[in-house]
Order: C-alpha cells, then sequence, then structure tokens
C-alpha cells in the first residue's frame, strides 16, 4: 500500500478541488447556439470537485488498494460464494455489441441479445428443473419480492384471498421475511430442529388454508442439506400452499439436485453468487426468478420467446408486472451465459463437488478446535461456533478480526442467529488446497491464540488500513456527506 | 455426458490427486458421497447443457452474437426515454474492472473495505450536492425501482395510503411503481401536472424531472401544492441535468430519487443501471438501502463504516423499511469517478451540449414540412415531434439509412400515457455524443418522408 505525500487516500474528492483544474475537455458547440432556458430554471451553484485526471485516477486506485478482494484474498464469507470471477466473463459483457445498445431499439436490431436472453433462460429452467424464468429481477432480494408476489397473484387468481401467512424458517436471510411483508404476508417462524431440519411437527401445525406458502433456502443457511425437504414441500403443498426456494445456496446443487424435482414452485437464483458474475463492493447483482408451470403466466414482465428465428419480448398474460426498468442486468446476464457455457453440465457438477468437498475439508480439520453445533456432513459452508473461545473471552467477532490479520477475509458472523457466535465458512471451489491448509492453520493459532494471549485477538485487527471502527458514534451522530470545514 | 462430475474446470485449481488426498481425511472415496443426503431419486440429475467449450470458441459465439445487434455509436442514434447514451470517460472502466473494486463483497468487514467504504461516502456526498439535499443513500437497482421505493417510503414518513402520480412521468416506471405498491393497500392515481389535486389522504405527489418527454415541470409548484395537503413530493431527477437545472431540493422536493446511468454507465440493453436516492435528513431512519457513514477507529483515525443499520432486513427482518440487500456497488463507483472527473465545469457543459444540440435538432425539424415539436414547454435534452406518417415507417426508414430514429409513442406501454392523443408522436432525444453531421443527416431523412 502506498504512502505518504498527495498519495494517501485521507482528503476527500472535495477537499482535493482546486479552481481550474479539469478531469475531461469537452468539444465545442458544433451547432448554433439556442435560445437559453429562463434563468429561474437554471441553477446558480454546483458542488462538484474540479480534479484532473491523474489525480483522480491516483485516488480511486489508493481507495482500491485498501480492499480485501477475491482477487487479492481468500474470502471465505459465508452464503456469499466468493468465488472466483472469471475475467473472459467480464470482457464479454463488455463487447460494444453487447455494452452499447439501448433497451428500446426495436428487437430486430438487438437479434443477438434477445437470443442469449432466451437461453440463458433455457439453461437456467434445466439447471432448476423449472419450466419458467424471468430474468428481469436485479438481485436476490429483488428475485425473492417477484416470487412471493406470484404465489400471491396465483391464490388471488383461483379467487383465494384467505392466504395471509408465509412460513420461513427461523435460520433464513433476512431478506425472506422482508420480502414477504413487501408482498403484503404476514410471517410466521418455522423452527429448525436439533438436526437444523425444519421441524415437520411444527409445519405440520402451521400448515393450514391461511398458508400461502413458505420460503426455503436449500441448503439452509446452516450449510445443511435438509433431509426431509420433500416432505416439507408436500406439507405445504397439502395444505394448498406454495413452496419459495431462496437460490443463494445453490453453488452446492449445481448438477447434484434440481429444485422443480424436489417439489420446490418458484425460486429466484444469484448470478453474483453461484454464477460467479462480480459482487462489485455489494452489486450489481442479478436473481432470475424460475418457476413451475402453474407459475409461470405470473412471472415478471419481461420475458423472452422465439417463434421461427425471431426473438421478442413479451408480458406473460397474468403477470405481476414490470419489476425493472428494462430488461433485468443484462451484463450480468452475458457474464452468467459465459459461465455456463464455459463448464456445461460437467463443469457446472464439478463446481458443486469441488466447493462441498472444501467445506467438509475444513470441517473436519477444525473441529476439534472449534466447536461444530450441528456435527453432520455440510454442503458448501459450515458453521462453527466460538462458543469454546467465547468461554476464555474470545468472541465469535474477535476471532473474525484476528483472521484478517492473517490476510484472510473474515468468515460471516452470527448469522444464521440460531447459531451463538456463530462463524459461517465457504470456501467455494475456486481455492487450492494449500490455501486451505493455510487458512486452517491460522485458525488452529488463533485458537492457541485466545489461550495464550487472549488480547491480542480480543483487539484484532492489528494490522489492517484502520483498527476497530466507532459504530456506536456512526449510527449516534451520523456524519453521512462532505460538509465545508 | 457418462463423464459428469470428472471434468477439470480451469476454475479449479484442486487436482484429482489433491480431490483424493482430502477426501482421505473425511474417510470418503469419492465426491458423490458428500451429497447423500440428497434422497437417492433425485441425486445427480441429468443436465442438458451444451458441451463446454474453451474461451478461444466463448470469444467467438458470444462475438457473433454481440455483432447481430445495432450498436449506438455506429451510426446516429436518438433514442432516450431513461436510458441515455452519453460520453464516457476511459477511466471510468479502467478503475473499475480493479480486482480490489470489482471482487470485493459488500463491505461488511470495514477494516478490510475502506476503499469501497470511502467511495460510497464520496458517492452519497456527490448525488446529496447534485440535488441539494441532505443526505442520500448508497443507491438503489435502477431508477425505477429507487421511485418505486420512495413512494412507499412516503406511504411510511405520512402514515397516508393514496399516492399521485403525475402522468408525465415515465410509463415504465409508473408500471413498477405499481408492481412495487400491489400487495401493500396503497391507492394510486394519475393527475395531469396542470390538475394537480392531492388531498388530506394523498401521502406523496410523484413527479419526474425533467419529465418523460423531456419537459421542464413546475417543480416548485407542485412542491407548493402537495405540502400545503400535508403531502411529500418525491421527484425522480436526471443527475446530468442537474449541471445546468436548478435542483429538486431547491425546489422543496422530499424525496428525490433519480436513474444514475447517464454518469458514466453504458445503456448495455438497459442494466446495470444505477439507482439514485436522496432526502431530508430527518427522514433518514425511513430510507431503504445502505447507508455508510463516517467515524474514527480506536486510533482517533477517520474511517467509514455501514450504518444505521437497524433499518435494514439483516437486522429488522419483516419489519425492514424495504428488503434491498445488494445494490449496485460498483455503478455507484462508476458514477462517482465520472463526477469526479467532469467536475462542475464538465458537468454543466456536457449538459449545456445536449441542451443546444437538441434545440437544434427540434429547431430543425420544426421547419420541415409535415412534422410538428409537439412538446410546449421549455425542455432539456428530449421532445416530441408530430410525424406525417407512422413512426414505425419512419423508424423503418431511417434504419435503412443506419440512423436509429426516437422512440414510437404509438407503441405499447407508450400510448396508453398523457401523449396518447398525439398521432404519429416520437420522442427524440439529443445528446453530447450526437453530433451536428448525425442530426443534420437526420433532418435530411426526415425531409425525404412524405
Amino acid at each position: 500500500m502506498i504512502k505518504g505525500g498527495n498519495r494517501t487516500t485521507d482528503k476527500l474528492l472535495m477537499d482535493r478541488s482546486v479552481p481550474g483544474r479539469a478531469g475531461v475537455v469537452t468539444p465545442d458547440l458544433d451547432v448554433p447556439e439556442q435560445a437559453k432556458l429562463s434563468p429561474d430554471l437554471l441553477r446558480s451553484n454546483l458542488q462538484l470537485p474540479e480534479i484532473s485526471e491523474p489525480e483522480v485516477v491516483q485516488y480511486f486506485t489508493n481507495l482500491s488498494q485498501l480492499n480485501f478482494s477475491i482477487d487479492t484474498q481468500f474470502y471465505p464469507l459465508g452464503s456469499c460464494t466468493m468465488k472466483y470471477n472469471p475475467k473472459v466473463n467480464d470482457e464479454m459483457a463488455f463487447l460494444p455489441g453487447f455494452a452499447n445498445i439501448h433497451p428500446l431499439q426495436p428487437a430486430e436490431t438487438a437479434q443477438g441479445a434477445l437470443e442469449l436472453l432466451y437461453k440463458l433462460q433455457e439453461f437456467l429452467a434445466e439447471v432448476t428443473g423449472m419450466h419458467g424464468v424471468s430474468l428481469a429481477t436485479l438481485a436476490g432480494a429483488h428475485g425473492e419480492l417477484a416470487g412471493v408476489l406470484m404465489i400471491r397473484a396465483y391464490h388471488h387468481s383461483r379467487n383465494d384471498f384467505s392466504r395471509t401467512k408465509i412460513a420461513i424458517p427461523d435460520s433464513a436471510h433476512g431478506t425472506n421475511p422482508a420480502s414477504a411483508a413487501m408482498a403484503g404476508f404476514d410471517v410466521v417462524t418455522l423452527p429448525s430442529d436439533s438436526n437444523g431440519n425444519i421441524d415437520l411437527d411444527q409445519l405440520r401445525n402451521l400448515a393450514g388454508s391461511d398458508l400461502a406458502g413458505a420460503m426455503i433456502t436449500l441448503p439452509s443457511t446452516l450449510g445443511i442439506f435438509d433431509e426431509n425437504i420433500v416432505e416439507v414441500c408436500k406439507i405445504v403443498h397439502e395444505a394448498g400452499g406454495m413452496v419459495y426456494g431462496d437460490g443463494a445456496n445453490m453453488n452446492a446443487l449445481l448438477g447434484r439436485a434440481k429444485l422443480g424435482e424436489l417439489g420446490f414452485d418458484v425460486a429466484h437464483l444469484n448470478l453474483h453468487k453461484t454464477f460467479s458474475t462480480p459482487h462489485g463492493g455489494g452489486g450489481p447483482g442479478a436473481g432470475p426468478v424460475c418457476c413451475v408451470e402453474s407459475l409461470t403466466p405470473f412471472l415478471a414482465s419481461p420475458l423472452v420467446t422465439k417463434s421461427g428465428d425471431c426473438f421478442t419480448l413479451f408480458t406473460p398474460e397474468e403477470s405481476i408486472g414490470k419489476i425493472s426498468g428494462f430488461h433485468g442486468n443484462f451484463g450480468v446476464l452475458v457474464r452468467a451465459y459465459t459461465y455456463i457455457r464455459t463448464l456445461g453440465a460437467e463443469g457446472l457438477k464439478s463446481i458443486s463437488g469441488n466447493a462441498v468437498l472444501n467445506a467438509n475439508y475444513i470441517m473436519e480439520s477444525l473441529k476439534d478446535k472449534y466447536f461444530l453445533p450441528y456435527d453432520r456432513q455440510c454442503m458448501h459452508e459450515v458453521v462453527f461456533s466460538a462458543d469454546w473461545q467465547k468461554e476464555r473471552g474470545v468472541s465469535g467477532l474477535e476471532v473474525a478480526k484476528r483472521l484478517l490479520d492473517y490476510g484472510y477475509h473474515a468468515p460471516t458472523m452470527y448469522f444464521p442467529l440460531i447459531v451463538h457466535e456463530a462463524l459461517m465458512i465457504e470456501p467455494t471451489e475456486s481455492e487450492t488446497k494449500e490455501t486451505l491448509d493455510a487458512f486452517i492453520q491460522a485458525l488452529v493459532q488463533i485458537d492457541q491464540e485466545s489461550h495464550d494471549q487472549p488480547e491480542t485477538v480480543r483487539h484484532a485487527p492489528h494490522t489492517t488500513p484502520v483498527s476497530r471502527l466507532d459504530e456506536a458514534q456512526a449510527a449516534r451522530r451520523p456524519d453521512l456527506k462532505w460538509q465545508p470545514q | 455426458m457418462a463423464n459428469q462430475g470428472h471434468f477439470q474446470s480451469h476454475y479449479i485449481p484442486n487436482t484429482p490427486e489433491e480431490q483424493e488426498a482430502m477426501l482421505a481425511t473425511l474417510n470418503l472415496q469419492s465426491i458423490d458421497e458428500l451429497f447423500r443426503d440428497i434422497p437417492d431419486e433425485f441425486r445427480n440429475p441429468y443436465l442438458q447443457l451444451p458441451s463446454p467449450i474453451s474461451e478461444i470458441e466463448i470469444q467467438k459465439e458470444l462475438s457473433d452474437l454481440a455483432n447481430k445487434n445495432r450498436i449506438l455509436n455506429s451510426g446516429a442514434s436518438f433514442l432516450g426515454a431513461g436510458s441515455y447514451n452519453h460520453f464516457i470517460p476511459s477511466i471510468v472502466k479502467s478503475l473499475i474492472t480493479r480486482g480490489e473494486f470489482l471482487t470485493a463483497y459488500t463491505p461488511y468487514q470495514p477494516e478490510v473495505s475502506q476503499g469501497t467504504l470511502q467511495v460510497i461516502y464520496e458517492f452519497q456526498s456527490l448525488i446529496a450536492n447534485l440535488y441539494d439535499m441532505e443526505v442520500a443513500n448508497a443507491g438503489m437497482y435502477d431508477g425505477a425501482t429507487s421511485l418505486a421505493e420512495g413512494v412507499l417510503m412516503a406511504c411510511r414518513v405520512t402514515k397516508r395510503d393514496h399516492v399521485i402520480i403525475l402522468d408525465s412521468v415515465s410509463p415504465l416506471y409508473q408500471q413498477v411503481i405499481q408492481t412495487y405498491c400491489q400487495a401493500q393497500g396503497i391507492t394510486i392515481n394519475l393527475n395531469s401536472p396542470e390538475g394537480l389535486s392531492p388531498s388530506e389522504n394523498t401521502a406523496c405527489v410523484v413527479s419526474q424531472y425533467p419529465n418523460f418527454t423531456g419537459g421542464i415541470e413546475d417543480i416548485a409548484g407542485q412542491s407548493t401544492i402537495a405540502h400545503d395537503c400535508g403531502a411529500l413530493l418525491v421527484v425522480s431527477t436526471n443527475p446530468l441535468a442537474m449541471g445546468m437545472l436548478k435542483s429538486p431540493g431547491e425546489y422543496g422536493a422530499d424525496i428525490v430519487t433519480g436513474e444514475g446511468q447517464p454518469l458514466g454507465i453504458p445503456t448495455s440493453y438497459g442494466g446495470p443501471y444505477l439507482g439514485l436516492f436522496a432526502t431530508k435528513q430527518e427522514y433518514i431512519r425511513q430510507m431503504p438501502s445502505r447507508i455508510v457513514g463516517r467515524t474514527v477507529d480506536t486510533n482517533g483515525k477517520n474511517g467509514y463504516v455501514l450504518t444505521l443499520q437497524t433499518r435494514e432486513q439483516h437486522i429488522r427482518r419483516e419489519r425492514a423499511t424495504s428488503n434491498i440487500c445488494t445494490n449496485e456497488a460498483l455503478y455507484a463507483l462508476a458514477s462517482t469517478i465520472y463526477l469526479s472527473a467532469m467536475g462542475k465545469n464538465g458537468l454543466r457543459k456536457i449538459s449545456e451540449l445536449c441542451y443546444h444540440k437538441a434545440h437544434y435538432a427540434a429547431n430543425e425539424i420544426s421547419k420541415l414540412p409535415g412534422y410538428r415539436i409537439a412538446a410546449p414547454h421549455p425542455f432539456f435534452h428530449e421532445f416530441i415531434i408530430e410525424c406525417p406518417i407512422p413512426v414505425a415507417d419512419i423508424n423503418r426508414i431511417l434504419l435503412s439509412q443506419n440512423i436509429l430514429g426516437g422512440l414510437d409513442l404509438g407503441r405499447p406501454p407508450f400510448c396508453e400515457s398523457s401523449s396518447a392523443n398525439l398521432v404519429n408522436g416520437m420522442l427524440m432525444c439529443v445528446t453530447e455524443l450526437n453530433t451536428r453531421q448525425d442530426i443534420d443527416s437526420l433532418i435530411t431523412a426526415l425531409s425525404e418522408i412524405k
């Protein structure tokens, strides 16, 4: 990391501004100047910085170096599938024939784009064992909203207005209940049993005529494949409900099981997880929605259809409507298409195989040192508890922060909520055995530190660009934008 | 496909021998044994996908697909309507494709995510400045969803459930608002800007600036009318127009949303784009999406963190302000780089180039027999022309001369909106990328169509 002189990142853009500097040169007006707008429509002051191009490049380059990323570090952040993001995917999305086309240009001038979308719909239907696919949703949670709105629309189309509840396991991502609420449902929580599976008796108890459906993550956020999943779907179906699948953990199931065959009715995929499109520091993602035939008429607009050799956009008959400005995050969709073409069925299956192998290898190697609340084979991620370290005064958060000093991104902490001091580790298929071994060694050493030098762990990290930040102050006295000194 | 599961991809480093060594630690013989929890009859389904291909073949296949599309910059193009072809400085792509930005996750570990966090703080600052609003969030999915979330927020703030959308708002945005509101018990009414009449039930008035057809409406007047009823004014605002136009904040808007695509983001067939979202300080706890705040570390050094997270789904679950999690951080970065490079003078110049070129085009078209400029109010860089024959026919002729015409307002859903009474209406957009030669070739082509 470069330090010192004017190459530090301490000064913000507005503080770097020097009147008269410019980061671009604009062309002269090549048409006659036109009548001006009335002055009362024009703004008098615009507070933007004046910075030259080299300064902009240096500032943002130096900022980038304050980040951990997949390209620079092992990033075993559970539930986020931080796998290698192939560069060819980006390169394809940047082709001018994809990046420089307009969403409203006539279909006959965008046949290549539409063909790609059409094929991607087919690929994703095949991977999930579903019938219909909409690519219009822009992130996982956006797909969830579309999916539960579809369940609502389905029941209403049958004049069934009594189904007001959605059942969601206590281990679910927060987006599940938030999406269900945005779709107008009351959320009822499904407890997990001691094995980490959904408690079937509890599910039977609440599966009644007011149940619209259930939102299930498979494998669950405990990293476990619920062996009763077929029974779970059956109970919901017998009560007249629909089963929603949160596809966040699909990296474990590629080519191993199809959600549609297991009994799911509608599911979203996170292309920015399973299908390797880069997270970009928090998006863009894409959350395509896949569903069985009975829900297909309700999919979000638009879908792509083919007649003869011609591809066109259309809106399904009973669509929940348009859920994004245009046709989805096309650039992300191009990347996912490229990934699937690169790997094919065999490749996708080896992705899930290696992701699950790596997670089990970590689980087996660390379960003597870290408490494993659900001691059974895991899928693509393993959830430990730092309860043993906690007894020595070192919390899960502190273990996670200490890992940063060893050069690894921290696991997901304190999630799922049903595991004390949870540390959720997802290695993905992208890492070498050497990296996994070194990471395991680091966690073994941190455990040793929790005996020998707990203070070192408790105040970690020590080597990062900033130390522990005062989050309480940030929330109490929000400083959310630059102000003149 | 008999060989499924044994393909060695170049994205997977561990060799079969290494995999075996790891399996041995687990006392297993094969990877398949790791999937025993999947019921037998559903395990290892056949996947009917095309066989894997090499990068050489991938590049060829995708280039062939890309080449079937008509590229905006391959000839004069006059399509806008919510997605705009603007100049993007080279540094934007160069910087956003740095792996440290591109392949980082949401900044959950602030100590090793200061790059992303500081960028978002800069982004919030610049967007708040651009709109003259007190606070901006870390961004939303796109302009349409950002506006829909603005409507939901206004209902939460006012505890009211009636919404008025001006019929001059993009029909696409109107549809997305409908989708977001369908299960919330919210009643939506359309008003014309002239007939705006909120009541004491109205949560908000939804306006667009410039509006869907490029017009500059009386935002100050709308603000007064809304506020007189205790309603909020929600304005979807083109950020690029802020280079010259008075800000919605100055006009009294309560929630300002926008499509960030014009700020350094390619049109890319409709996405990924960037939702902008800004409001007043008093409403921050009702805001959707992430917010970054400045604080200090244990050594007193400035640093940045995700803050006010008790609004969000991972804490508040079904009582969160929104379900949004992943947004469009990479494109918030792109727009921050764009605005840094443009600066106050660059953005003003670009917006003025758009304005003058669009007005030049409108003036020249208005001189053609059979054509009429149908947008009555002052406009920015879009305007409606009424044409002598159906727009679809005109666009076909233009395309044969490699000119991409404007939006046909006769096609759904645009024909259902306020401009429905137009005959042969076309929405034209002119940006700084349209040269005089482009515009003159359009005029010549139109003059030959009668």
